[in-house]
């Protein structure tokens, strides 16, 4: 029961000040149920309702920034300090992924959060955010939430689970039979509420579950050192980098940092060096394909790859570089990670053994990198793989009588031997807090709702070991409460409110003058100094060197990614990171297996392309068998099967459900990371939707369109990429100039855009892009005002990726302008692609005469299934467009305009933009900083330097569209000693 | 003098004439009127309510896709990114292909004094009109927002508060089309005038009413027919640039553009050749039918015939040349894309549509250089229906297959049609045979005083000399014409 269904229940209005000499109120506020009222659930269509959702969450949101106690209503009417109508306001906060905070900003329009960026001072974000943190506001708005207590199928509400617990609890004596199963949070208040509840329950089970984790790392830095750690890697000070099996610029990282350090080595000027990558692994990752040499193993033989390495640089002397395939690449690698000892870095990725994070590190000490490259700091979470098999067979046994979930899909995501459901069946009392009501909502007696990151107080730290608080944007919207809340409640702690068990426990460790430094910490968005030291402990190489290394398996592998939109299915309900292709396969709206080639042509499998359905493999793992569709990526190595989590949800909201299929099912506690895998061919097919799903439209089909270079060949000739095919373009007539006031321009380095989706997802969020769906992705439909082109390169086996961020390249001279008959899309005088949706009567003549295609139809209303709820995400600067009109980028046009207001009304006296104040959403969240935007007629402007870059090329230019987004060509700074075995990259430029 | 026993039949052998016999009975004035007029005095058949029963139906499911679609939005369809055109421009650029013969019939041919196309020049611009108000559907509804596509002509309006953008081809297109359509719709009135007058002369009641206020007051008087013949004259030299200019600037809407497989200059003749092409192949498939129903054999000659066929082998060869001539360019300009394009064209995913527009357009036509051939009707009935068939392939070539892989593969996707969009075709042709059963049960769909003007012709045409000099003598008599 919230207060707007109190102010609603008899579908007439009361104004809120009256409201509170209501007896509706009054229960309200004691949380019992309501005399008289009807309707127990927000009617997501309900107008009023929402309406007056967002102006208590905005009255609530304002007082947040007062600092004062989240407890008082304020009618919006009398104004709210701070709140200027249309002004944005910021908070910085963290949002806890898988135990790891992000630190974040987020925007809040009239109180109801829009957008989420990252935090320019966090030092894990510096700004930059991945698609998963972005597209939290839609799990915020999410119209599928759990929106109230349920006991056993019926609504109750909070008082009588607090009447239930309290009985319940008080005859739990020491904890027998009692387990927890909360997800993984580094925040030390969390922390300190644990500590409690275990105090009071010594003999409770307690499992801190993430299906994604870095447990492996933590028990290699044991093994290697003695002591549990966390790497910490200075990929910005490294020339040299192996990755074995670590996709750290992609979904192995949560924090974008990793991206944000390594590709300051790869904005290479004239006459500049870059770092070079290697990349050991099976599946194809992100990093695989930043990578200026790639080696394919399967995930078995890398263990016995790092041991030959750490060989190698551990022997003295001068290495040889021989041998053949993975021999010849690992005294390449071993060699030139010694010539730059002290400067090189090596890591391994979660999926690998204990032996290899340790191997790893071995290999870091031998080269004098740990302390210079790398850093081991105290682990943020301590490993669980105790806990879980205590937790599995106290389940088995019968053994847990009261099952406390907080937070989590355990039902879900926990390894299948565990087998949850039929554990869960014996439990008398299972209580599940929730955003949803999900697969182990379902077996549950209690189903609370939980509060979402950005309702509730709590706090975290960052991979660095950076303390922050998170703080909310909104009063919960659904009463949601969060999992210390829960937690000191059931225990019956003194302090039960999430706001004041994170401020009592933090404000007790500041000096001076406490509420001073709470408010700073808020504002900062972090705890100052709170990162973790160096741990002084050394790697113990000869004992690692001794140990046995797994042998190779010659079996299939299937290995368990976190899928790069949902992550491990907890983002299966959100349409933003759905819709969000997949960065190697494009696939939208589901999962699938890959493999190469030659896998598919062994198992005798093949995909479908244009809208036709593909095959469909049995992955069969240890007599538990899922079917799969199968998408070949070339370059992946040959007996490895690569699937994503988080799929085949049966129990997601409308979004998520039933979309892909579930890999959990194969994932069992031996294998988490991969497993050996009997695939075959199934007798079904599968209709898989991919935003690039030509034939032909895998490779630039010799086109000049990525760019692209090795480095000694960029040295030489460095203006390789500015050739200009065709005959020289003229024109009979004087050109308009653009040499008057602002003329906005992009450009972006391919050399360092990953193509980790941030900049799709920031664009979702700033301009208000549609999601349409799978059925419409298929007929080619997708909205996106941004894409990001894949390309493979080379011959099958050995291809090389390239990525391409492709949005409105807003041509001087536009094909589409000249071509619209009622002039909707016309030029501004500072430089850009104008579109009036409001003139545009859609004869989509603009999209077809567009050479990059980046012009979107609306082709039906696509805001119609929308509830009012999942509008409160919209951002209020940009029209959302209707049905019939034609719309693209605009270089975030809103964002220009602001900059530029901001500009005329300085304080200060009127002034000019300076470079830097505007940015695009796209360019804010890259974790790269490969987007630089800004005035092209200012030569000192970041934009203007960057395209003064020898690199730097049109795309289609021969057209003589002359596009104000142009690109850095990409390089490959490859090795001399493995060159030979490399072609030149097949995307040369021609 | 031995072979006076030569008959009208014989001579017609060597050179026929326009206006045979019926059966026995030589066809003079009168039985021309009767013939002719006869159609729409008589009671109406079975035949024509069946036809016009399904047809109308055919046209009320048009208004309900229509109606489903501008409900809904162009999403009905199956067009998508890239393909933002498919089916809907390429029936709009067949339809009005298909209202190209009736006014080269009636501007050119008249201004050339092509004496046949007085037989089928008023159902060649009947059939014109009905293909133009078929064509002109798509433009308007193709648009995302028809609610607004009034916005396409420049009348004052507060919404818009400027002017169109006269840079664009589709605004060119708007007065193409509207001019072409207003111009055919007069051109086509002027010339039913004095057959309106007929009918108002033979006709009693409310049908004398309705005729005569249609006849305008036409009398038949010597000023009458000078100022008719001027105005004529005129209306046909008026129309033959929009002949060319129509197709032409529709073509611009492509060659404009600067999609491979769309710029190219060859565009405006290989159109109009396509189109006059296509608008033949339409007559043909009507008159055989019409002819045939009411009995016109006599009027409608295996001379008409043969003739379209023969401007149907020329069209045909002009656009099969165009095909090679594309092909050619694609490989000597040394574009990339162009050369690309088309091979996609013959080898890509749409290589079964370019593979029937080729065996259509390019191979069928080339049968009537046999005489035979091109006077057997059921065969050039088929030749027509293919010709039909290829020439909306040929739309569909131009505009899908280049639309849907054209500069950056990441882009590249393919179309398939909805049951919106078959259904929404199939319904134009509803509309256009309501239009022309309508067309044929009330007003006369052969120009009698044209046909009247030319029978006297029949008994001067040319005869070779020595078929002259045997008739010397009995010329009136062999060459009878009832007057």
């Amino acid at each position: 029961m919230s207060l707007v269904q109190i102010s609603n229940a008899r579908r007439k209005r009361i104004p809120l000040d009256l409201l509170s000499q209501r007896e509706e109120f009054h229960a309200w506020t004691n949380e019992a149920p309501a005399a008289g009222a009807e309707s127990d659930e927000i009617d997501p269509s309900s107008r009023r309702d929402v309406l007056k959702l967002m102006a208590a969450g905005a009255g609530l949101a304002g007082l947040v920034s007062c600092r004062r106690p989240v407890q008082n209503i304020v009618s919006f009417s009398q104004g709210v300090e701070d709140l200027i109508p249309g002004k944005p306001q910021f908070y910085n906060t963290i949002y806890n992924l898988g135990g790891v905070a992000q630190g974040l900003r987020i925007e809040a329009n009239d109180g109801r959060p829009t957008k989420v960026e990252g935090n320019p001072v966090h030092p894990t974000s510096k700004g930059a955010a991945n698609a998963y943190s972005q597209a939290t506001v839609l799990g915020l708005f999410d119209p599928d939430r759990l929106t109230k207590v349920i006991q056993n199928g019926n609504a109750s509400t909070w008082e009588a689970f607090r009447a239930f617990a309290r009985d319940h609890f008080a005859q739990a004596g020491e904890g027998e039979g009692l387990a927890f199963v909360c997800e993984r949070s580094a925040g030390d208040s969390w922390k300190a509420v644990v500590a409690a509840a275990t105090k009071k329950w010594p003999k409770a089970l307690w499992l801190h579950w993430e299906p994604l984790n870095h447990d492996n790392a933590v028990l290699g830095a044991q093994q290697a050192t003695g002591t549990a750690a966390d790497a910490v890697y200075a990929y910005d000070k490294a020339d040299v980098v192996l990755a074995l099996d670590h996709d750290f610029l992609g979904v192995d990282a949560t924090t974008v940092l990793p991206t944000k350090l390594f590709s300051q080595k790869r904005k290479v000027k004239e006459g500049e060096s870059m770092n070079r990558l290697y990349a050991v692994e099976g599946h194809f990752s992100l990093t695989g394909g930043m990578a200026d040499h790639r080696l394919r193993l399967k995930p078995s033989e890398v263990a016995a790859f790092a041991a030959e390495v750490l060989k190698l640089v551990s022997a003295e002397g001068e290495i040889n570089v021989g041998g053949e395939g993975s021999r010849k690449f690992a005294s390449a690698v071993a060699k030139d990670l010694k010539k730059n000892a002290g400067k090189s870095l090596v890591t391994a990725g979660p999926r690998q053994a204990p032996i290899v994070h340790a191997l790893a590190l071995a290999i870091n000490q031998v080269l004098g990198n740990l302390g210079a490259t790398v850093n081991l700091i105290a682990p943020l979470a301590p490993p669980q793989a105790e806990a879980l098999a205590a937790f599995k067979s106290a389940l088995a046994e019968g053994k847990i009588s009261t099952l406390v979930v907080l937070g989590g899909n355990p039902a879900y995501t926990l390894p299948a031997d565990v087998n949850f459901a039929d554990g869960a069946k014996r439990v008398k009392t299972l209580i599940h807090l929730g955003l949803e009501q999900d697969e182990t909502g379902v077996l549950a007696h209690w189903c609370l709702p939980q509060a979402h990151y950005l309702e509730a107080w709590g706090d975290g730290r960052s991979a660095d070991g950076t303390a922050s608080i998170q703080q909310p944007v909104i009063a919960p919207l659904y009463g949601g409460k969060t999992a210390p809340e829960v937690l000191s409640e059931l225990a019956g702690l003194s302090v039960t409110k999430a706001y004041d068990i994170v401020k009592n426990h933090w404000t007790a460790g500041f000096a001076g003058d406490q509420e001073k430094q709470w408010r700073k910490v808020l504002h900062d968005g972090l705890v100052e100094g709170s990162a973790a030291a160096a741990l002084k402990i050394s790697v113990d190489v000869k004992k690692v060197a001794a140990e046995p290394v797994p042998s190779p398996s010659n079996e299939t592998e299937l290995v368990f990614l976190p899928a790069a939109g949902i992550y491990d299915g907890r983002f299966a309900n959100n349409a933003f990171l759905m819709e969000m292709p997949d960065p190697l396969t494009k696939v939208v709206w589901d999962n699938c297996v890959t493999m190469s080639r030659k896998t598919a042509e062994s198992l005798k499998v093949s995909m479908g392309f244009i809208g036709e359905e593909g095959d469909m493999v049995t992955l069969n793992v240890g007599g538990a068998s899922v079917e799969a569709a199968v998408i070949v990526v070339p370059g992946q190595a040959d007996g490895v099967l690569g699937v994503t989590l988080g799929y085949g949800r049966e129990h997601a909201g409308r979004v998520g459900k039933g979309a892909g299929f579930n890999a959990y099912k194969l994932r069992t506690t031996a294998g988490m990371g991969y497993a050996p895998v009997q695939a075959t061919k199934a007798a079904e097919t599968f209709f898989l939707v991919r935003t690039q799903d030509d034939p032909e439209g895998d490779s630039q089909n010799g086109r000049p369109i990525v760019r692209e270079a090795t480095l000694e060949d960029f040295q030489k000739d460095p203006k390789f990429a500015q050739s200009v095919p065709g005959p020289a373009l003229e024109s009979l007539f004087t050109d308009w100039k653009y040499d008057q006031g602002y003329q906005w321009g992009m450009a972006i380095d391919l050399n360092s855009c990953t193509g980790c989706n941030a900049c799709l997802i920031a664009c979702f969020s700033e301009n208000n892009i549609p999601m349409v769906g799978k059925k419409f992705v298929a007929m080619g439909r997708e909205m996106h005002w941004i894409r990001l082109d894949r390309y493979y390169a080379g011959d099958g086996d050995e291809a090389t990726v390239a990525v391409q961020p492709l949005n409105c390249q807003q041509c001087e001279n536009a094909p589409c302008e000249s071509v619209c008959p009622v002039a909707a899309t016309v030029h501004s005088p500072e430089g850009l692609n104008d579109m009036a949706y409001n003139r545009c009567i859609g004869t989509r003549y603009c999209m077809n005469n567009c050479p990059y295609k980046v012009r979107r139809f609306n082709y039906l209303n696509w805001t119609k299934a929308k509830t009012e709820v999942e509008n409160l995400a919209s951002n209020p600067d940009v029209s959302t467009r209707m049905r019939g009109v034609i719309e693209k980028c605009t270089y975030c046009t809103q964002r220009i305009a602001e900059g530029k207001i901001n500009a005329k009304i300085d304080p200060t006296g009127r002034r000019k933009v300076r470079d830097g104040e505007i940015q695009t959403a796209c360019q804010q969240t890259c974790p790269a900083d490969a987007i630089s935007f800004g005035n092209i007629n200012d030569v000192e402007s970041a934009v203007s330097k960057a395209k003064a870059s020898p690199r730097n090329y049109a795309l289609l230019a021969e057209l003589n569209v002359r596009p104000r987004t142009t690109y850095l060509a990409k390089l490959k700074n490859l090795n001399p000693e493995l060159a030979g075995e490399k072609k030149a990259p097949a995307a040369a430029a021609h | 003098m031995a072979n006076l026993t030569l008959t009208n039949s014989d001579l017609d052998a060597i050179s026929p004439r326009l206006v045979l016999d019926k059966g026995t009975r030589p066809t003079g004035y009168k039985e021309v009127t009767e013939d002719v007029v006869s159609i729409i005095e008589a009671k109406t058949s079975r035949a024509w309510w069946i036809a016009f029963i399904v047809s109308f139906l055919t046209l009320i499911m048009l208004f309900g896709m229509l109606s489903y679609q501008v409900a809904t939005g162009v999403g009905v369809w199956g067009n998508n990114s890239p393909v933002g055109w498919a089916w809907d421009i390429t029936n709009f650029v067949f339809w009005i292909g298909i209202g190209h013969a009736g006014t080269l019939i009636s501007a050119i041919l008249f201004l050339f004094r092509q004496k046949w196309r007085t037989s089928i020049n008023r159902a060649a611009e009947a059939m014109t009109l009905f293909a133009v108000a078929c064509a002109g559907l798509y433009p308007v509804f193709h648009v995302g927002r028809v609610w607004r596509a009034y916005w396409l002509f420049p009348v004052p309006n507060t919404d818009l508060a400027m002017w169109q953008n006269f840079r664009s081809p589709l605004l060119w297109d708007v007065f193409a089309i509207s001019t072409y359509g207003t111009v055919s719709a007069l051109f086509w009135y002027v010339g039913l005038i004095p057959d309106l007058a007929t009918v108002r002369d033979r006709a009693t009641g409310i049908r004398a009413k309705i005729y005569g206020f249609l006849s305008l007051g036409w009398r038949g008087s010597a000023q009458h027919w000078t100022n008719y013949e001027m105005a004529y004259m005129l209306l046909a030299g008026l129309s033959t640039p929009l002949v060319l200019s129509v197709h032409t600037i529709v073509s611009f809407d492509f060659a404009t553009s600067v999609l491979p497989g769309w710029h190219t200059t060859i565009f405006p003749p290989y159109f109009v050749a396509g189109a006059v092409f296509s608008g033949f192949a339409m007559v043909m498939t009507l008159m055989v039918i019409f002819r045939k129903w009411f009995h016109l054999e006599h009027l409608v000659t295996i001379k008409h015939l043969e003739n379209m066929n023969k401007i149907m082998l020329v069209t045909g060869t002009v656009v099969g040349y165009a095909y090679g001539t594309e092909f050619f360019i694609a490989w000597y300009s040394g574009n990339p894309y162009e050369l690309f394009t088309f091979i996609n064209r013959a080898f890509g995913p749409y290589w079964w549509a370019y593979w029937s527009m080729i065996s259509c357009n390019v191979i069928s036509p080339q049968f009537f250089w046999s005489k035979k051939l091109r006077t057997n009707i059921p065969f050039m009935f088929v030749i027509s229906i293919f010709i039909n068939i290829g020439m909306w392939f040929e739309r569909f070539v131009i505009i899908v297959t280049s639309l849907h892989r054209d500069f950056l593969p990441s882009s590249w996707g393919y179309f398939r049609p909805t049951y919106v969009d078959i259904l929404t075709f199939v319904g134009t042709f509803g509309l256009f045979m309501t239009l022309f059963l309508l067309f044929a049960r009330f007003v006369p769909i052969i120009a009698i005083s044209e046909v009247k003007g030319v029978i006297a012709g029949d008994k001067h045409r040319h005869l070779p000399e020595h078929v002259e000099a045997q008739m010397a003598v009995k010329r009136d008599e062999i060459m009878k014409v009832v007057a």
